[in-house]
C-alpha cells in the first residue's frame, strides 16, 4: 500500500498546537530552573514569530544541537536525568523543540501527547481548584487541536464545539472511574526527595516576636470536623511542639525522641474529631490536649506530642480522640524533671523575684497564683507590636516594657516558675478556631497560633497554665480580635468588621475544603467510606472493578444509543407517497422497493382497474413534485388529499 | 493465504456484490484504535503510574477524563460512518491501461454532517469527502484497468478517523457495478487498411454530390471544402460536413485479414486502434470477428458497439 506523504500542517492547525503548548508550558515556567524558563520563553516567542511571518522552520541539525545542549543543561542542573524534576525539565525541553520542527500531523500528535504529560506534571506543584480549572481549559484546547488534526476542513468554532461536546460526554466516565477505580495508597516506589520549603507554621524554637509574626498569616493550619458539638472555645488548646530548653532569649524543643504510651484518660469523656492538616513539612501532628488515641503510624513523645513517621508534605487527614482538660503524667522522676528546672545564668532580677516568691509561698501552686496575680494587677499590656527586647529579655519585659504577646508571657512565666524551683516548660500550638457556618468545620489558622506554659505539680502531673488568660481573658474566650484594641493592625481574617467579606470567604473556604476532602483527599479509606454509604456492602477491589465495568458499559450503551439515533425527516410528499403504499398494502399491492412511481401505478391499475384513474393521478403528481416540475406546499397538499381520499374496497 | 482470505470474508460478511442501496448497518461497521490511539492509551497507562506514585488526585481525574474521551471518540468515529448509504453511480468505459472511475453515490440520511470519509478500492487510490446533513455526494474511485473485459471494483473500503484520529472505523462493501474495459489501442499500429480491403474499401466515385448526413468535429486531415463555415460562425468550432454514401470512405476491420503471427490480444489491440482511427476520420466501418460481424456504420453508437464487441471478444 503506497500511502501518500501526509499533507503539511495548515496554519489553523499550527495555531491550535501553539495554543496547546502555551497553555501547558506557561504554568511550567515558574517552577523550572531559570535558564530553562528563559529558553522556553524564547522558543515560544520564536515559534510564534515564525508562524506570524510564515517563515520556514529551523534546520534539523540546529534542533538536534539544541536537544543535546538542553539535555546537558538539565544534567548539569540536577546531576542526573531520571526522577521528577529532571523529567519535567526534559519534557519541557522536548515540547519546546518539537514546536520548532512541527511540520506534519505526526509532529502535531507528538506535541499533543507531550502536552498531556506536561499537564499531569502541573499537579505535582499544586492541585487547587484554579489549577484544575486551568487544566480543563487546556484540555479543551488540546482536544480541539486534535480535532483539527483529524479534520482540517472544519472551522475553529466547530472544532471547539466538538471538543467541548466530547469532553462533556467523557465527564460521566471520569466520575465513574474516579469513584470506583480501586485506589492504591501511593507511592509505588520511593518518592524522590524534593525540596519542600516556604511552608508557614510553628517551628522547633520560639523567640520573642515569632508568634506575633506568625499570626499575621491568615493561612489555614488545619481543619477539624467534630463528631459531636464543638467543645467550648477556652478548652480548644491544640498541642504542638513543647519547648523545654531556654538560652535566655529563645526556647527550643528538646531533642528527646522517647516514646510513651497513651495517658490514662478513663476519668473524662473523650471527644472524637477528624483533622485535615495542611502540609507544614514537620513531623508533628496537632491534636486537642490531651490525646486519647493515635492516628495509624504515629507515636506519642514523652511530651505528649504526636509524631508522624515522616514530615507532613501533603494534606493529611487523621481521626483523633482527646480528653480536654485532663492532667497528665508520663511518669516523670526527679532526674527527668531536672531538665525543666535548668536556667541560663541571666535575667537576675526575675530570678531574685521568683526566689522571693517561693520563699513566701506555701506550695508551688501559690507561686503560680501569685505570678498570674502579678500579671493581672500590674500594668501589663497584650499587644501584637511589642518593643524589641535585648539580652536579658525576661527582665526587660517584666520590669521594663511590660508589653508583649503570648510568647512573651509564656516565656516569662515559665522562666519565673523555673527560678522558683517548679519544673515548667513552654507549649506552642494553636488556641481556639473559627467555625465555618457553611460546612460546620472548625478552621484553625496560623493567626490562632499561641504559646502557653505547663507546670509540674506533685501529685497532679503536668498542668496547663496560660498566662495570656490572665492578661487578656477574651483572647482565650472569644479569639484574638476581641482581645486587641481597635488601633492594632490585625490580620484581615481575624478582624470583626467586614462581616460580608468574611461570609464570602467562609463560603469560598467551605468550597475549598469540600474540594480538599472529596477530590484531593479521595484516598482508599475515603473511597471505602463513600462506597459503603452508596450501598456497596463490601467495597473490595473486585466489587469496585465489577461496578466500574458495569457502569462504564451502561454509559457506553447510552452513548451507542445516541450514536445510532436516527432522525430521518421525510418531507410531506414522501410521507404521503409512503402512506399510499401502506394503504394499498392492505389489498396486497404494496410498492416494491425497486419499483418506480410509473411502474407501480401501472401495476396497481392492472390489478384494480377501478383505481386506475386515481392512482395515475397520484403517481403523476408525485413524479412532478419529486422530479422538479412542481414544488411548493399547495401541490403537496393536493397529493396528501388525493391519497387520503383514495377509497379502497378491501373486500373483493 | 486462502484460509485467511476466506476467514476475512466470513468475518467481514463479504458474500459478493450487494444490491443497492447498501446501508452500513451497525453490524458491519468495525472500530479499532489507530496507531495514534494505541500511543494515546499507552500514554494514559504511563500517566496513571505517575499519578499513583505521586498520589495526584487531580492526575487521576485528568487520566480518567482522557480515558472517557477515548471511549467517546470510539462512539463518535463509529457514528460518523454508521447508517451511511451507498449506491452505485456512473461507470464510463475505459481503455485498458487507463484508470477506471467507479462512481459511488453516498447518501447521508441523517440530520448531522459526516466528515473526513475515506473511500478506497483494493489497489486503488484513496478519495476523501465530507457529507453534509441529509445530502448526497458522488465520489469517483479510480482503479487501474489492466485487462479488457468487465472490470469489477471488488471490495470498497470506507473508513474514517474523524473526529480525533485515535480510532478508525471502517466497513467493506461490494457494490454491484462493473466497468467495461476496451482493449488497449496498439501504440504503433500500421495505418488503416483502406487499400487492402479491395472489394469495399477505398474512396469511390462522386464528388460530394451525395446527401448531406450531418456534422462532426473537424480533423486535421479534412478537406477545407468540407468545413461547415456557417456552423463555425454559429458554434465557434470547426465542424466538418459529412456526406452519406460514396463520398465517405468505407473500411472493413477484419480479424482474419490480420497477419497470422498475431495472438488474440494483439489482434484486438490493433483492431481497436484502427477502429478509433476510422471513427475519428469519419469513415464508415464494419467489424468482422470470428463468429460475429458488425455491419458498416458510423456514429458514436456504432463506435461503442464495435468497441464493446472487441472488449468482450471471447469472454
Amino acid at each position: 500500500m503506497a500511502s501518500k506523504p501526509a499533507p503539511p500542517l495548515t496554519r489553523t492547525q499550527e495555531l491550535w498546537l501553539l495554543a496547546c503548548a502555551v497553555l501547558t508550558l506557561v504554568p511550567a515556567i515558574q517552577p523550572a530552573p531559570p535558564w530553562l524558563a528563559a529558553a522556553l520563553i524564547l522558543a515560544l516567542a520564536w515559534r510564534a514569530w515564525l508562524w506570524w511571518r510564515r517563515a520556514t522552520l529551523p534546520p534539523r541539525w540546529l534542533l538536534n544541537l539544541l536537544v543535546v545542549a538542553g539535555s546537558v543543561g538539565v544534567f548539569l542542573t540536577y546531576r542526573h536525568l531520571f526522577g521528577k524534576d529532571p523529567g519535567i525539565a526534559l519534557l519541557i525541553l522536548f515540547l519546546a523543540l518539537k514546536l520548532l520542527e512541527m511540520r506534519r500531523p505526526r509532529d502535531g500528535l507528538a506535541v499533543i501527547f507531550l502536552c498531556y504529560f506536561l499537564l499531569l506534571t502541573h499537579f505535582l506543584n499544586a492541585q487547587g481548584m484554579e489549577v484544575a480549572g486551568l487544566a480543563l481549559a487546556a484540555l479543551v484546547v488540546i482536544t480541539s487541536a486534535l480535532a483539527s488534526l483529524a479534520h482540517a476542513g472544519s472551522g475553529v468554532l466547530a472544532q471547539l464545539r466538538l471538543a467541548v461536546l466530547m469532553l462533556a460526554q467523557a465527564l460521566p466516565f471520569m466520575l465513574v472511574l474516579f469513584l470506583l477505580f480501586p485506589r492504591v495508597q501511593g507511592p509505588l516506589w520511593g518518592m524522590p526527595v524534593d525540596a519542600y520549603s516556604g511552608m508557614t507554621g510553628l517551628s522547633e524554637s520560639m523567640s520573642p516576636g515569632d508568634i506575633s509574626r506568625l499570626i499575621q498569616s491568615g493561612e489555614i493550619a488545619f481543619r477539624v470536623r467534630f463528631e459531636g458539638q464543638i467543645p467550648p472555645q477556652p478548652s480548644l488548646y491544640w498541642r504542638g511542639p513543647v519547648l523545654g530548653n531556654f538560652d535566655g532569649r529563645s526556647w527550643r524543643a528538646s531533642l528527646a525522641r522517647e516514646k510513651v504510651g497513651l495517658p490514662d484518660t478513663a476519668t473524662s469523656q473523650p471527644v472524637g474529631y477528624e483533622i485535615t492538616l495542611e502540609p507544614h513539612n514537620k513531623t508533628w501532628l496537632f491534636a486537642l490536649e490531651i490525646p486519647a488515641s493515635l492516628p495509624a503510624g504515629a507515636s506519642l513523645s514523652r511530651e505528649y506530642l504526636i509524631q508522624a513517621r515522616a514530615p507532613v508534605r501533603s494534606r493529611l487527614r487523621y481521626a483523633m480522640q482527646s480528653s480536654p482538660g485532663a492532667g497528665h503524667d508520663p511518669g516523670e522522676s526527679a532526674v527527668s524533671l531536672r531538665r525543666y528546672l535548668s536556667l541560663p545564668p541571666n535575667n537576675p532580677r526575675t530570678q531574685a523575684l521568683a526566689q522571693q516568691w517561693r520563699r513566701e509561698a506555701t506550695d508551688p501552686e501559690a507561686v503560680i497564683r501569685r505570678m498570674l496575680e502579678h500579671f493581672r494587677q500590674e500594668s501589663f499590656f497584650y499587644t501584637l507590636t511589642p518593643p524589641l527586647l535585648g539580652e536579658n529579655s525576661i527582665d526587660e519585659f517584666l520590669f521594663g516594657t511590660r508589653r508583649g504577646f503570648c510568647e512573651h508571657y509564656a516565656s516569662a512565666f515559665t522562666f519565673t516558675l523555673r527560678a522558683a524551683g517548679i519544673p515548667a516548660r513552654v507549649v506552642t500550638g494553636y488556641q481556639g478556631g473559627q467555625r465555618n457556618p457553611v460546612d460546620g468545620y472548625l478552621i484553625v489558622r496560623q493567626s490562632d497560633a499561641h504559646a502557653w506554659a505547663e507546670a509540674w505539680l506533685e501529685g497532679r502531673g503536668w498542668v496547663r497554665v496560660d498566662p495570656t488568660a490572665a492578661i487578656a481573658p477574651s483572647r482565650i474566650e472569644a479569639g484574638l480580635a476581641s482581645a486587641m484594641p481597635a488601633s492594632e493592625a490585625l490580620p484581615f481574617m481575624v478582624r470583626a468588621d467586614f462581616s460580608w467579606l468574611r461570609q464570602l470567604r467562609f463560603r469560598w473556604e467551605a468550597v475549598g475544603n469540600a474540594w480538599n476532602q472529596w477530590v484531593l483527599g479521595y484516598d482508599p479509606q475515603r473511597q471505602r467510606e463513600v462506597l459503603s454509604r452508596l450501598g456497596m456492602r463490601e467495597p473490595d477491589w473486585q466489587a469496585m472493578a465489577a461496578a466500574m465495568a458495569t457502569l462504564c458499559g451502561l454509559l457506553l450503551l447510552a452513548l451507542t444509543a445516541w450514536a445510532l439515533r436516527k432522525r430521518i425527516r421525510l418531507d410531506p410528499t414522501q410521507r404521503a407517497w409512503n402512506r399510499l403504499s401502506r394503504k394499498l398494502g392492505r389489498i396486497g399491492l404494496a410498492r416494491r422497493p425497486w419499483e418506480g412511481p410509473a411502474d407501480y401505478a401501472r401495476r396497481v391499475a392492472q390489478a384494480r382497474p377501478e383505481l386506475a384513474q386515481s392512482i395515475q393521478a397520484i403517481a403523476g403528481l408525485y413524479v412532478d413534485l419529486r422530479y422538479g416540475k412542481l414544488n411548493g406546499d399547495a401541490p403537496s397538499q393536493r397529493l396528501r388529499g388525493l391519497v387520503s381520499g383514495l377509497d379502497i374496497a378491501v373486500s373483493k | 493465504m486462502q484460509a485467511v482470505a476466506s476467514f476475512k470474508r466470513w468475518l467481514f460478511r463479504l458474500y459478493g456484490p450487494e444490491a443497492a442501496p447498501i446501508r452500513l448497518s451497525q453490524r458491519r461497521v468495525y472500530v479499532l484504535p489507530t496507531r495514534a490511539g494505541l500511543a494515546f492509551a499507552a500514554s494514559l497507562v504511563l500517566m496513571l503510574t505517575g499519578a499513583i506514585n505521586y498520589n495526584l488526585s487531580l492526575g487521576y481525574a485528568l487520566i480518567f477524563l482522557l480515558a472517557g474521551l477515548g471511549l467517546v471518540t470510539l462512539l463518535h468515529t463509529f457514528r460518523n460512518l454508521v447508517h451511511l448509504e451507498i449506491s452505485p453511480g456512473r461507470v464510463e468505459p475505459v481503455f485498458a491501461g487507463d484508470n477506471a472511475g467507479f462512481g459511488l453515490q453516498l447518501h447521508n440520511r441523517r440530520g448531522q454532517s459526516r466528515f473526513a470519509l475515506e473511500l478506497k478500492l483494493d489497489g486503488g487510490e484513496t478519495q476523501a469527502c465530507d457529507l453534509a446533513a441529509e445530502a448526497t455526494t458522488l465520489v469517483s474511485l479510480p482503479l487501474l484497468a489492466r485487462r479488457r473485459g468487465w472490470l469489477r471494483p471488488g471490495r470498497v473500503t470506507l473508513e474514517t478517523r474523524y473526529p480525533l484520529c485515535l480510532v478508525r472505523a471502517w466497513s467493506y462493501v461490494e457494490p454491484d457495478m462493473r466497468c467495461l474495459v476496451y482493449p488497449k489501442p496498439e501504440a504503433s499500429a500500421p495505418p488503416l487498411p483502406l487499400a487492402a480491403n479491395g472489394e469495399n474499401g477505398g474512396p469511390r466515385g462522386g464528388r460530394g454530390s451525395e446527401d448531406f448526413s450531418g456534422l462532426r468535429s473537424h480533423q486535421p486531415a479534412d478537406s477545407p471544402r468540407h468545413v461547415a463555415w456557417k456552423a463555425v460562425a454559429r458554434e465557434q468550432i470547426l465542424l466538418t460536413k459529412q456526406f452519406a454514401g460514396a463520398s465517405a470512405a468505407q473500411v472493413w476491420l477484419d480479424w482474419n485479414a490480420l497477419p497470422q503471427g498475431l495472438d488474440v490480444e494483439a489482434r484486438l489491440s490493433r483492431l481497436t486502434r484502427w477502429l478509433i482511427d476510422a471513427h475519428s476520420r469519419g469513415l464508415a466501418y464494419g467489424l468482422r470477428l470470428p463468429g460475429r460481424q458488425l455491419a458498416l456504420g458510423q456514429g458514436a453508437q456504432h463506435f461503442q458497439e464495435c468497441l464493446e464487441a472487441l472488449a468482450l471478444h471471447g469472454l
